[in-house]
């Protein structure tokens, strides 16, 4: 804990620096509101404009963190199949790299046009972005399973299903973990590009009022705020990692 | 007998690496095999456990030919080999694990009689390397094979923790006589712990010479410095100097 502080502590102060830097070139340089407002005016936004705003937390949150849900269960199961059916794996991994090279922001609309405004587009949209990292992360984890170990495991007569299961998969968990933290990111980028293109509520479509009508206060309290989402998913994640994986050497 | 080799013959390639292997184990024996490195005894192994098969030959065990048939046998590697997320309890159960419900009672008490009782929660990052031996030979011992296979389980060790543990491992079999077949690269653990030592030549191996150890059991470290145990040690230097010249 108390290396957490050392460690947290001294990249807040620098945020914190950074944060007086800003106040301070704004104010010297008499920069005009509607260009670049400073940071008391964005906090002087949370609080005196908070209830424009508390509507359209919850949905980003529980979009994003249902997307995520979603992308990664499907991340996972499609990285156990593939690699314990490597014809399919041989079939279909490049289909999994070239749909990620669709880019989100064209792909959107599509889904828009195909399945209207509600949750299930949104939910393509973020699955989308989120299970690939995960599946790249976990193949690598199963992949990468100390080859002593299982040998011991051949040698003592496992089946390549006890293999997975009580060796590769669990062996595996660290690597899953990174993925996950990358894909929780991800999911909060995808929730709010995803409202941008057509939503009742959430910050996506905060964001697209704020700039509309030249409220750059409200959109970099939007930006801080999916700033701080990620920061929070994060942190959860790596609480739960910290929580089931046991027994090895702190990982990053 | 529990162990019966017979003509074992093994290639990979071009490489012939088992030539004409005839090779026994009784009940309650310990047999060692004595060779340099790389003169196929984990290759041996291998064909034992099943997942290479002999190109001629064949493997009994108890009558029963087990040819490229897995599960047979228990088995302690070189390097401990315990799952970093499991606690030293569920490490020793793992191997019986796969055969079914392991009986965890006897594993504490077996965890207990080698002094590691106090670490059945610990996870096998905070062991020296001596318990994680330990750990990988009861887990081995756990498994209710009737054959054990070591294959060099304490060349990585440092030779004070080695000699402990070879003295370990005879009082531990003293009062559990499993049939063992133990891989060595060294003379004197080969005649300090077995009954019996096949010596194999460099590759193609075949067995040059097998020797029966006269020492009686109980045997302690007294016996390293004994007269009868260098002349031992001499006779075998004989022919694994036979392999090292040319």
């Amino acid at each position: 804990m108390r290396t957490f502080w050392q460690r947290g502590g001294k990249s807040f102060l620098f945020l914190l620096f950074l944060f007086i830097l800003w106040e301070v070139l704004v104010r010297l340089t008499e920069t005009p509101k509607w260009l670049l407002p400073a940071p008391s005016d964005v906090l002087k936004e949370a609080t005196v404009g908070f209830d424009t705003f508390s509507g359209h937390i919850f949905p980003t949150i529980s979009l994003a963190l249902i997307g995520l849900v979603i992308g990664s269960s499907v991340g996972l199961i499609i990285a156990i199949i593939l690699y314990r059916l490597p014809k399919v794996n041989e079939l279909f991994y490049p289909l999994l790299i070239l749909s990620q090279n669709i880019p989100t922001i064209v792909l959107a609309p599509l889904l828009i046009i195909w399945f209207g405004f509600g949750m299930l587009p949104k939910l393509i949209v973020i699955s989308l972005v989120c299970f690939f990292p995960i599946v790249v992360a976990s193949m690598d984890g199963f992949r990468q399973t100390a080859p002593e170990l299982k040998h011991y495991m051949q040698m003592v007569g496992a089946s390549r299903r006890q293999i997975f299961w009580k060796l590769e998969f669990p062996h595996s968990l660290p690597s899953i973990f990174s993925g996950l933290k990358i894909a929780a990111t991800y999911s909060v980028m995808g929730a709010v590009i995803s409202e941008w293109l057509g939503a009742k509520a959430g910050v996506g479509v905060y964001m697209t009022l704020a700039q509309s009508s030249f409220r750059i206060d409200r959109v970099f309290l939007a930006i801080f705020f999916i700033m701080l989402l990620s920061v929070i998913l994060f942190g959860v994640i790596r609480l739960i990692e910290k929580l089931l994986v046991k027994g090895r050497n702190e990982g990053a | 007998m529990l162990l019966n080799i017979n003509k074992l013959n093994k290639t990979f390639g071009d490489l012939h690496v088992l030539k004409d292997i005839n090779l026994t184990v009784n009940e309650g024996e310990f047999v060692a095999i004595l060779g340099p490195s790389g003169s196929g005894k984990s290759t041996l192994f291998q064909l034992i456990g099943g997942n290479q098969i002999p190109d001629q030959g064949e493997i009994f065990l108890n009558d029963e030919l087990i040819n490229g048939k897995k599960g047979f046998i228990s088995y302690m590697p070189q390097q401990p080999s315990l799952f970093p997320w499991r606690t030293v309890l569920e490490n020793v159960v793992l191997a019986a694990e796969l055969k079914g419900k392991p009986n965890y009672e006897e594993a504490k008490q077996w965890l207990a009689k080698v002094g590691l009782a106090d670490f059945e929660n610990s996870y096998p990052i905070e062991l020296s390397g001596g318990m994680k031996q330990r750990v990988s030979f009861i887990r081995a011992l756990l498994s209710k094979q009737n054959l054990l296979c070591l294959d060099e389980p304490f060349s990585a060790l440092d030779e004070f923790t080695r000699l402990k543990m070879q003295k370990w491992l005879l009082s531990v079999w003293e009062e559990n006589r499993k049939s063992i077949l133990f891989i060595t690269h060294s003379i004197e653990e080969a005649i300090f712990l077995a009954d019996r030592i096949y010596i194999l030549s460099k590759r193609p191996a075949e067995i040059k010479a097998e020797i029966k150890v006269p020492f009686s059991r109980p045997r302690d470290e007294r016996l390293l410095e004994s007269s009868e145990f260098f002349t031992l040690k001499q006779e075998i230097f004989q022919y694994i100097r036979e392999e090292i010249t040319e």
